[in-house]
């Protein structure tokens, strides 16, 4: 009887152990993680290159060598997100003639994520933009624009997450303010809410409410302003606690490297933008382990 | 029963000291921007999908509508330029006939803004392309009814503005000292009292770069014109264009 029982808990010891060893097996390779962010702003329908006689950007640029680049790194590495920080319109005669249906359906081919919404996106009118949604299979993100009472309302989120190879990866949108910028007949009846307390009120979710252990703000507030206090990125860097990226636009602001920026809680985190029309594709990668005793002065950052 | 507790405390003793702790704590971020160069070769598949989309572009845009002796600009001169004059006197010569046809009256001058010209027209053949370079914006042209102390206050916004907006129907000269020496419209001194029909675009009539005198006007006629449709219209017309810079706004020396 004793024997019994012993071959009976034995087995099912052994059984329990085979289900542990899946487990050890699958995490004894993998005690490091790595997510790619790559993304691009201030498009402006640039598809193709820029002519070789081109006096500034000669032969630079162009959407299908950008989908070359993307598949590329997503060969690399398959836990690769993209976004696009907005101003997807407006810049050549393809917007003209085809009001925006190439650049969404050419997006959706290079399996953007999402992308925040630019004044220009508004330049066909709330209408314009609408008409173009069958053809994004990415997501619209804009937290601080309200579409409540426009023919918009329900094709925006404020924010998503994406869990990539087990990373939940947060990510909200910021506009910029519409009046004087856009004709109140495009933007219609589009509320502009403050970007700083947006920001503010979207990371405490995603960090506290989504558990999310990646944020980033997609945003077209514009990098930086000299003549005046216009809300921009670096001085939103500054005011947020948990955001670890701010992928900017609007200002067509060409960076040597990306900018760090010390947030509230004294931590570094970044702000990039890529300057403009397709020229350039922005990259972060975020290298995660085990190690939960790190603070933030111990992530190491690599610009 | 006991038995079953004694499984599950072996599995979790064996489990907690394999199985690996969470790998979520950020430890490195890398960033870096990257450039879409001419040595990255371009995706079959996107060219293939865009190529029907460039073919009709092009065989609208790229046919020869007029020529250009020489290169125009909107940076050629400091209080007119060649670009400018062009497209003022284009928006005063196309949109004159529907304002007349819709209201019977006339339109005094044009008032454009310098950062809506998006491109210069390079020397050589004139097509609808450099029409939509020039002007890649949808902005339709309205006619605005203003007073001529408003008008005073557009002049005195265009002399502190320190670019060159179009203008067309319009002469402003300065003094040395930058004081309004003279305002004429169609050739006649502005008169206070009377009223005048301005062109511009609807961007603009909605105070965009600041033209905030826009706000006075006492009557808006939207014509339903396309700005870029005008310089089309305009370039199908002429065989050759040849703006110059003149003296619709100088200053003394």
């Amino acid at each position: 009887m004793k024997r019994r029982k012993f071959i009976k808990q034995g087995a099912a010891s052994t059984a329990l152990l085979g289900l542990s060893g899946i487990s050890l097996n699958s995490c004894l390779g993998e005690t490091k993680k790595h997510i790619t962010v790559l993304h691009t702003n201030d498009v402006h329908s640039h598809i193709d290159p820029f002519p070789k006689s081109h006096s500034e950007f000669p032969n630079l640029g162009g959407l299908a060598r950008r989908a070359t680049l993307v598949d590329t790194i997503r060969r690399e590495n398959p836990n690769t997100l993209l976004f696009d920080a907005g101003d997807i319109f407006q810049g050549t005669p393809y917007f003209n003639f085809y009001g925006g249906e190439l650049e969404f359906k050419l997006m959706s081919k290079l399996k953007y994520d999402a992308a925040t919404i630019g004044n220009h996106d508004f330049d066909n009118g709330i209408e314009g933009l609408l008409a173009q949604m069958p053809n994004a299979e990415f997501d619209l993100l804009s937290a601080n624009y309200d579409f409540s009472n426009t023919v918009m309302d329900g094709h925006v989120k404020p924010y998503k997450t994406y869990t990539v190879d087990g990373i939940k990866v947060g990510v909200y949108g910021l506009g910029i303010g519409l009046a004087g910028l856009v004709d109140k007949k495009m933007y219609k009846e589009t509320v502009y809410l403050d970007p700083y307390e947006i920001a503010i009120d979207f990371e405490r979710r995603l960090k506290e409410d989504e558990n999310c252990h990646l944020v980033i703000c997609l945003s077209h507030i514009g990098y930086d302003y000299k003549i005046n206090d216009r809300p921009n990125d670096l001085a939103l860097a500054a005011k947020t606690r948990y955001t670890d990226l701010i992928i900017g636009g609007h200002t067509h602001t060409f960076l040597d490297k990306p900018t760090i920026v010390k947030n509230r809680m004294d931590r570094e985190i970044l702000v990039n933008q890529v300057g403009c029309f397709g020229l350039n594709l922005g990259r972060i990668d975020f290298y995660f382990d085990s190690n939960t005793s790190r603070t933030a002065e111990g992530v190491s950052i690599m610009v | 029963m006991s038995l079953k507790i004694e499984h599950f405390v072996i599995f979790l003793t064996i489990s907690c000291f394999l199985s690996c702790r969470d790998v979520t704590s950020l430890a490195k971020i890398q960033g870096r921007q990257i450039g879409i160069e001419a040595s990255i070769k371009a995706s079959d598949s996107i060219e293939n999908f865009v190529s029907p989309y460039r073919k009709r572009i092009d065989a609208v845009l790229d046919s020869a509508l007029a020529y250009a002796p020489s290169t125009i600009s909107k940076t050629d001169g400091k209080y007119n330029t060649t670009a400018g004059n062009l497209l003022a006197d284009i928006v005063l010569s196309e949109a004159e006939p529907i304002f007349r046809s819709r209201t019977g009256e006339d339109i005094d001058f044009v008032l454009l803004n310098h950062g809506s010209i998006r491109s210069i027209i390079s020397k050589g053949k004139v097509t609808a392309r450099n029409a939509y370079e020039v002007m890649p914006f949808e902005n339709s042209i309205v006619i605005a009814a203003l007073s001529g102390k408003s008008v005073q206050n557009l002049v005195l916004y265009l002399r502190d503005y320190g670019v060159p907006h179009p203008i067309s129907g319009l002469q402003v000269v300065l003094t040395k000292e930058n004081e309004i020496q003279s305002i004429r419209i169609q050739g006649k001194p502005l008169n206070e009292k009377d009223t005048y029909n301005v062109a511009t675009s609807d961007y603009l009539l909605n105070g965009g770069d600041d033209m905030v005198f826009f706000k006075d006007a006492t009557q808006v006629t939207n014509i339903d014109y396309k700005i870029r449709n005008a310089i089309i219209d305009y370039f199908s017309k002429v065989d050759t264009i040849t703006p110059d810079i003149d003296d619709r706004f100088y200053r003394m020396e």
